[in-house]
C-alpha cells in the first residue's frame, strides 16, 4: 500500500475521561513536528458520561475542514465504538483497552492499567497520546517538553508519571505500527511550528481586542460563552471590563448603555439568549446606539441540541427587533475572516451607529487549525463619536442619515437618546408628518450607506463558471475542499462572509451562472431564500444538512457530484 | 444655584394636572441645584412609563431606554465613564415589575448610581392597572375583584440584597425628599429612594392626602446603620416610614471592581489594533 499522505485520528470517550488533554497535547506535538493540523470536537450537553469525541486531521498541506475518514480510532469506552462505527473502513486501525472495549480488530493497549501502575488512572490520557506519537514516529523529547509545559506548576511527580505514561504509549504505538506495517509519509515543513493555532472562539475574541473592544457583557450560553471566557481570561492584560449579567435582556441593555457613554462593548450569546435580546436590538436601531453582538448558533427551537451546530438562526438575527432599522450581519468562514471581520465589526457599528452581528456556530467556535500570522499592517480603529458642543443635538438631520454621535461627559452638550420616536434633540415627538417621519427617513438613509460598505463575497474556482455553489459562514473550508475533490472545471464556489446586506456586486456574479446550488448547514436554506429575495435569482437545489453536525469534506463532495 | 439651571421650560410635560410627578420634578431639580451639579457630567436614565418621561423635562443628558431596563443601561453608562453622575428616575412598574430581575441584581452589583422610584401604587401610562406596589384589594379595570398579589416592599427587598443606601420619601414632603435625593447622590454605591406620590387619574385610593396621613418620618434618634433595626423599620406599614432607612458606608462599588487599577473613562483609552499583538503571540 502506498504511504498515507494524510492521517486522521478519532478520539472518543466519556466526558471527563481526558479526551481534551490528549487532544491538546497531540495537536501541539503535531504542529511542532511540522505537520498541518486541524481538529474539531463533538460533545454532549453533560459534564460527565455520554460520548464526546475529537477528530484530528494531520496533513502535509493546509487543512481546515473535517473529514469522515478515520485512520486511527482510539475509543475509551464501548459506547464510543457503537457511536462512530459508521465512519470506519477496513483500513481503520483501532487501539483500545481490551478490558474496557470489546472490538474484534482492536490492538490492545491497557491505557488505564498502565496509568494505575504509575499511580493514577488519569495518566491513561498520556499513554494514548504516546501511542499516536509512537505510531507516527514523532519526537519523544518534544512530547516530554509539551507534557512538562502542560503540567508546569504541579507536583513534579505528576509530570514525571505523565512522561512515563507517554513513553509506555510510544513503545506500544511503535509495536503496533511495525506489526501492521503502517506506512505514513506526510510531508513535514518547518513553517507550522511557529505558526498560529487557535479556535474560532479565539479568532473572534482576538478580533474584538484588535477592534478596540473595551468591555464585554454576557450571560453564559453554549456555544457563545467561549468568546466571553476568552476575553475574561485575558482581561488583566487588555484591561477589558467583564461582567456576567443576570440575563440576556440585562446584557444587551448594559452594552447599549456602555456604548452610549463611549465604550466599545461586545455581547456574546447563542440563539435562545439572543432571542431575549431582540427588544434591545430594536433599541439600538431606534436610539442609533452602536453595538456588536456575537451569536454562536446551535440547533433550535428552544433548548434544541445545546452543544451541536447549525446555521439555523440567520432569519432570527436578520429580523430580530421590531420596526425598521439597518444592521450588518457578518458570517466568517475562516479563522482569518473571524479575526478581521470582528475587528471591522466594531468600526462599522461605530461609524453607522447600528447593531453589527458576527454569526458563527458551535462547529466554528470549537474547531481549530494552524495558520500563518495575521498581517496587522494598516489595521485601524476609528472612533465614531464627537465632542458635543453647547447646542449639540443627538439626532441632527443629515443627508447621509448619520448624525454626529456625542457621548455624555465629552463636551458641554447634552446627549439625549430616546427609545420613543424623537426630534433632533432627542425629545419625544408625535408629529407624524413632520419630524417623526423625517427621523424614519433619516434612519432609512443609512441602509444605502451600509450597503455600500458591504464585504464582497469571495469566488473560488474558475472565473468562467457555469455552475455556482453558494455558501456562507462556517461551511467555507469544507465547500472549498469538496469542490476541489469533484475535479469540476466549470463549477465555482461563491462564499458570503457578509450575509446582510449583500454586496452590490452579488447580482452580477449570480447572473453569470447557469445553475446555482446552495450549501447550507440548516434545514430550509434560509440564505437561499435571502439570495432570491435580494437578487431574484433562484437556487436550483439546496444541499442541506441539519442533524447538528457540520458537513464533512467527503459527504459534501459526494453531494456536489450528484448535482454536477 | 438657581434651580432653573436644569429646567427646560419649552418642553411640554405629558402629565395629568395634579400628578405627583410635577412635585417630584421640582424636588429633583432642587436637589441637583443644591448639590451644585454640572449638566455636562450628569446623565439620567429611565425606562418607560409616565415617571420614565421625567428625564425629558430637565436640561440634562439622558438615555430613555426600554420598559424595565433602566438599571442595566445605567450600570453600563457608569461603568463606561465613572466620572459621570448617573441618576435613574422611573416608576414602580418599570423598576419593580418589568425590571424586577435587574433590580435584584443591580443592588448586588452595587454600581455608584442613584435610583429614584415614583411609587404611586398604580400604572398610569397604561391607564390604571395594578402596579407591583398596589395594595391588596384595590380594584382596577383589570383586577376587578381587587388586587390579589402581595405588594412588593422595595425597602426590605433592597436591604436584604445588600443595598447600602435605602430611603423612602414622598412627593408631598418636598424638603425631606430633596434631602434624601441629595444624600443618595452623595452616597458612594447603589442608592434607592422610593418616593410615594399620588396618581389623581388612576389611583383613587392612595391620594395625596392618604399619603400625607399614612407616612411618618423616622424618629430623630433612629440609627440607619443598624441593619436589623432597619429591616424592622422597613417592614412597617400604615404608617409607612419616610427618611433614610438604611445606610452603610465603605462597600466597594461595581466600578471599583470592574475597573481594577484604571478608572479612565473608556472613551479616553487608546484603541490601537496593535494591542492584540502580544495575545496573538501566545497563540503560536
Amino acid at each position: 500500500m502506498a504511504p498515507k499522505k494524510e492521517f486522521s485520528i478519532l478520539l472518543a470517550g466519556e466526558a471527563g475521561q481526558g479526551i481534551n488533554s490528549i487532544e491538546a497535547i497531540l495537536v501541539r506535538l503535531l504542529k511542532q513536528s511540522g505537520f498541518h493540523v486541524f481538529a474539531a470536537k463533538e460533545y454532549m450537553s453533560r459534564v460527565r458520561g455520554g460520548t464526546n469525541s475529537t477528530s484530528i486531521r494531520i496533513s502535509g498541506r493546509r487543512v481546515s475542514a473535517p473529514v469522515d475518514t478515520v485512520d486511527l480510532f482510539i475509543p475509551l469506552t464501548e459506547a464510543a465504538v457503537q457511536r462512530y462505527q459508521h465512519r470506519f473502513s477496513d483500513n481503520t486501525i483501532t487501539v483500545g483497552e481490551q478490558a474496557v472495549v470489546k472490538s474484534d480488530r482492536m490492538h490492545d493497549v491497557p491505557f488505564a492499567s498502565i496509568g494505575k501502575e504509575l499511580g493514577d488512572k488519569r495518566y491513561a490520557s498520556m499513554v494514548a497520546a504516546g501511542v499516536v506519537a509512537g505510531m507516527l514516529n514523532l519526537d519523544p523529547d518534544v512530547l516530554s517538553a509539551l507534557i512538562q509545559k502542560r503540567f508546569a506548576g504541579k507536583d513534579s511527580a505528576v509530570t514525571e508519571a505523565n512522561i512515563k505514561a507517554a513513553a509506555h504509549g510510544i513503545q506500544a504505538g511503535k509495536e503496533i505500527a511495525q506489526k501492521i506495517h503502517l506506512s505514513v509519509a506526510i510531508p513535514q515543513s518547518g513553517e507550522t511550528a511557529s505558526e498560529l493555532m487557535m479556535t474560532g472562539t479565539d479568532a473572534v475574541a482576538l478580533g474584538a481586542v484588535a477592534g478596540g473592544c473595551d468591555s464585554v457583557f454576557a450571560y453564559p450560553m453554549t456555544p457563545g460563552s467561549g468568546v466571553f471566557t476568552a476575553l475574561a481570561q485575558t482581561s488583566h492584560e487588555t484591561g477589558i471590563l467583564v461582567e456576567q449579567v443576570e440575563d440576556e435582556i440585562g446584557v444587551i441593555n448594559m452594552a447599549l448603555g456602555a456604548w452610549y457613554a463611549g465604550a466599545r462593548a461586545l455581547v456574546s450569546t447563542s440563539g435562545g439568549g439572543f432571542a431575549l435580546m431582540t427588544e434591545g436590538i430594536s433599541l439600538s436601531g431606534m436610539t442609533e446606539t452602536p453595538v456588536v453582538v456575537h451569536v454562536g448558533q446551535r440547533p433550535g427551537p428552544a433548548t434544541g441540541l445545546p452543544t451541536r451546530s447549525e446555521q439555523g438562526d440567520l432569519n432570527l438575527v436578520l429580523h430580530a427587533g421590531h420596526g425598521t432599522f439597518p444592521r450588518i450581519i457578518l458570517a466568517p468562514g475562516s479563522l482569518e475572516q473571524a479575526f478581521f471581520l470582528t475587528q471591522k465589526a466594531f468600526n462599522l457599528a461605530d461609524e453607522y451607529q447600528i447593531p453589527v452581528f458576527i454569526l458563527t456556530d458551535q462547529y466554528f467556535v470549537d474547531m481549530y487549525y494552524n495558520l500563518p500570522a495575521f498581517d496587522l499592517t494598516g489595521l485601524e480603529n476609528k472612533n465614531g463619536f464627537v465632542e458635543a458642543g453647547e447646542d449639540y443635538k443627538r439626532y441632527r438631520l443629515t443627508d447621509s442619515g448619520v448624525s454626529p454621535r456625542g457621548i455624555p461627559g465629552f463636551g458641554p452638550g447634552r446627549v439625549c437618546a430616546d427609545s420613543d420616536e424623537h426630534d433632533e434633540s432627542g425629545r419625544i415627538t408625535e408629529d407624524l408628518d413632520g419630524i417623526s417621519r423625517q427621523m424614519k427617513d433619516k434612519r432609512f438613509r443609512k441602509f444605502d450607506l451600509v450597503k455600500q460598505a458591504a464585504v464582497a463575497p469571495d469566488l473560488y474556482g474558475p472565473e468562467d463558471y457555469k455552475m455556482l455553489f453558494v455558501a456562507w459562514g462556517s461551511t467555507l473550508p469544507a465547500a472549498r475542499e469538496a469542490l476541489e475533490r469533484t475535479g469540476s472545471k466549470t463549477a465555482a464556489l461563491l462564499h458570503f462572509s457578509q450575509v446582510w446586506p449583500l454586496h452590490s456586486g452579488t447580482l452580477r456574479l449570480i447572473e453569470k451562472a447557469e445553475r446555482i446550488i446552495a450549501i447550507e448547514n440548516n434545514q430550509t436554506g434560509a440564505f437561499s431564500d435571502l439570495l432570491r429575495m435580494e437578487t431574484g435569482a433562484a437556487v436550483e437545489r439546496k444541499i442541506l444538512k441539519y442533524n447538528g453536525l457540520p458537513f464533512s469534506v467527503e459527504e459534501l463532495a459526494a453531494r456536489m457530484k450528484e448535482v454536477l | 444655584m438657581n434651580t432653573d439651571y436644569f429646567d427646560i421650560p419649552n418642553v411640554e410635560k405629558a402629565w395629568c394636572p395634579g400628578c405627583g410627578n410635577f412635585g417630584l420634578r421640582a424636588i429633583v431639580m432642587n436637589a441637583y441645584a443644591e448639590l451644585g451639579l454640572k449638566k455636562e457630567n450628569l446623565v439620567m436614565v429611565s425606562g418607560i412609563g409616565q415617571a420614565a418621561k421625567s428625564p425629558h423635562y430637565y436640561d440634562v443628558s439622558y438615555f430613555n431606554g426600554l420598559h424595565g431596563r433602566a438599571l442595566p443601561a445605567a450600570t453600563g453608562i457608569k461603568a463606561a465613564n465613572p466620572e459621570l453622575t448617573v441618576v435613574v428616575q422611573s416608576g414602580d412598574g418599570d423598576m419593580y415589575g418589568e425590571g424586577g430581575n435587574h433590580f435584584l441584581h443591580t443592588i448586588r452589583r452595587n454600581p455608584d448610581i442613584t435610583v429614584i422610584v415614583h411609587d404611586n401604587m398604580v400604572y398610569g401610562l397604561t391607564k390604571g392597572q395594578a402596579a407591583p406596589t398596589s395594595q391588596i384589594g384595590m380594584k382596577t379595570p383589570v383586577q376587578i375583584d381587587g388586587v390579589f398579589e402581595e405588594p412588593i416592599n422595595p425597602l426590605t427587598l433592597a436591604i436584604s440584597l445588600g443595598a447600602t443606601f435605602v430611603a423612602q420619601g414622598s412627593a408631598g414632603e418636598r424638603e425631606l425628599t430633596t434631602e434624601l435625593i441629595k444624600q443618595g447622590i452623595r452616597h458612594k454605591g447603589f442608592a434607592l429612594i422610593n418616593v410615594f406620590q399620588a396618581c389623581p387619574s388612576f389611583n383613587k385610593l392612595n391620594t395625596a392626602q392618604w399619603f400625607k396621613d399614612n407616612i411618618r418620618a423616622v424618629p430623630d434618634d433612629y440609627d440607619p446603620s443598624d441593619k436589623a433595626a432597619a429591616f424592622r423599620k422597613a417592614l412597617e406599614t400604615v404608617p409607612w416610614p419616610v427618611g433614610v432607612i438604611y445606610r452603610e458606608t465603605g462597600k466597594p462599588t461595581f466600578e471599583d471592581h470592574i475597573h481594577k487599577n484604571d478608572s479612565t473613562p473608556l472613551y479616553r483609552r487608546p484603541r490601537s489594533a496593535e494591542r492584540v499583538k502580544k495575545l496573538l503571540e501566545s497563540k503560536r
